[in-house]
């Protein structure tokens, strides 16, 4: 039957597909089983498996007079499905000879998942099941490297979540050991790991949940001295940090090198999340220009804070990163979300670039390569002792 | 008659109140009404010259005075006024 079918309908190249792909116009339908899709498809590739042909093929091709190129494994089941498509009323069908096997082994790219192992594409199914993310995504997901500032109250509940998705690298910067205090919030340390620096605690627990993810201590302070090392390894850095000099230093910083800063703060019931990215949107000076004063500025250790809004503030630091890492939805950027736990509500603020802003406003000075890594005295800046 | 959101930061000067309604036509008006309400709040919002301090954001429902009119700024019944101070709580330890 194979052999009959084959000599009715028209049959093309893998590179004559490729031209006609590039050309524009054309609905390239992949006639395989969704684990063969998963595994590595064209990129354009529409699944139909060719039990649900019939059922399916009218949504993923609606007009039938337009050139529809259908391509399987080895183009057996694709040139079955087009005599079949032609039965059903389209006119311009062909199938692609050899298919994908022929295709790849001419050199031609694919979206694969060639970079995942068996246990990766069931520990992530969840994710490539989704449109959004797929095999691909979760390969970026897996070959990305975030930062975070402080595994404390944000951190720790934005480290387990980058963990279970599958970010590859996630650096841990702290300087400070677990405390019984940390419980009520920092989800991912432990009783048992009470006086254990806070960065080896959460490399234990990442391990734990998911050994594909390399997590990089460093256990230390975040200063002018290293930080431009330290975040020009990552692509992403997500601040949790419980003092102002510090978020202006990974702000300067983050500017000069072009990272994006995933942002939150949480005090009380209230917690505040945006995210900066460099030059598209405002930077943190833009929002903040000046630090408030000490009594404007308590932390969460002497006014305290709900531990469950250090989850949320953190849950959604994490949402941020991964839309970021694989370029979906709409981050943060020139938002600013306030949330009130008491109320159950959010609010959305409105952020625009300064263009007076003295780190990315249009009259900032250009920063020469010397001069990179060197900043002004913050603690001074933020304390308003600043000689300026 | 606005109503103006109390950060947290600002509670203790108004008493644990996270809303209050304003008198005034303008964010200038409903913010110094505040300021007559709970004249702790004064200081933190206005500095000796009367101006708005820099370190305070604020809002009329999600737009920025700052590219509104600033203080002088229409502000309605059914508006809201956002009193915005940074906030920098997270891990203690950096």
């Amino acid at each position: 039957m194979a052999t009959d079918t084959r000599a009715s309908i028209e049959e093309i190249q893998p590179f004559e597909a490729q031209q006609e792909i590039e050309g524009g116009g054309v609905v390239l339908i992949d006639t395989r089983e969704p684990h063969e899709y998963q595994e590595a498809h064209l990129e354009a590739g529409k699944l139909v498996p060719p039990g649900l042909l019939a059922d399916e093929i009218e949504a993923a091709a609606p007009d039938k007079s337009a050139r529809t190129i259908l391509y399987c494994r080895s183009g057996s089941r694709s040139a079955l499905a087009a005599a079949q498509m032609e039965a059903l009323g389209y006119s311009d069908v062909a199938s692609m000879e050899g298919g994908i096997i022929a295709w790849q082994e001419q050199g031609l790219p694919v979206v694969s998942a060639a970079g995942m192992t068996a246990e990766q594409r069931d520990r992530y199914s969840r994710h490539t099941l989704l449109p959004e993310v797929g095999p691909d995504g979760q390969i970026k997901l897996l070959n990305s490297k975030v930062l975070l500032l402080g595994a404390g109250g944000l951190g720790a509940p934005t480290a387990l979540y980058l963990a279970a998705a599958g970010v590859g690298t996630i650096g841990l910067v702290d300087d400070d050991v677990v405390d019984a205090s940390n419980l009520q919030r920092q989800v991912i340390h432990n009783t048992e790991r009470i006086g254990m620096p806070k960065t080896e605690s959460a490399r234990l627990f990442i391990e734990a949940l998911n050994p594909d993810v390399k997590v990089v201590e460093h256990n230390g302070r975040l200063d002018s001295s290293n930080i431009l090392e330290i975040i020009g390894d990552y692509d992403i850095v997500v601040d949790g940090a419980d003092n102002f000099p510090t978020r202006y230093l990974l702000n300067d910083a983050s500017v000069r090198l072009r990272k994006p800063v995933v942002s939150a703060s949480i005090l009380g019931f209230d917690g505040q999340v945006s995210t900066f990215v460099p030059y598209e949107g405002p930077c943190y000076r833009c929002l903040y220009p000046t630090p408030p004063p000490a009594e404007l500025a308590p932390s969460c250790s002497a006014n305290g804070v709900l531990g469950v809004m250090a989850g949320t503030m953190g849950t959604l630091q994490a949402n941020e990163v991964i839309k970021l890492v694989l370029g979906i939805g709409e981050p943060l950027v020139g938002r600013l979300l306030l949330y009130e736990a008491l109320g159950t509500r959010f609010t959305e603020l409105k952020v625009r670039r300064d263009p007076d802003c003295p780190i990315c406003g249009e009259n900032a000075p250009q920063v020469p390569e010397s001069e990179l890594g060197k900043f002004p005295d913050y603690e001074a800046f933020c304390s308003g002792t600043a000689a300026a | 008659m606005p109503t103006v959101k109390i950060p947290p930061v600002l509670r203790a000067q108004t008493g644990g109140e996270a809303e209050v309604k304003a008198e005034g036509a303008t964010v200038g008006d409903a913010l110094r009404s505040l300021a007559d309400l709970h004249p702790d709040t004064e200081s933190q919002l206005f500095s000796p010259d009367g101006e708005l301090n820099r370190y305070v954001n604020v809002y009329l429902n999600d737009e920025d005075v700052r590219v509104l009119d600033g203080l002088d700024t229409t502000a309605s019944e059914g508006d809201t006024v956002v009193i915005l101070p940074a906030m920098a709580g997270g891990s203690t330890a950096l």
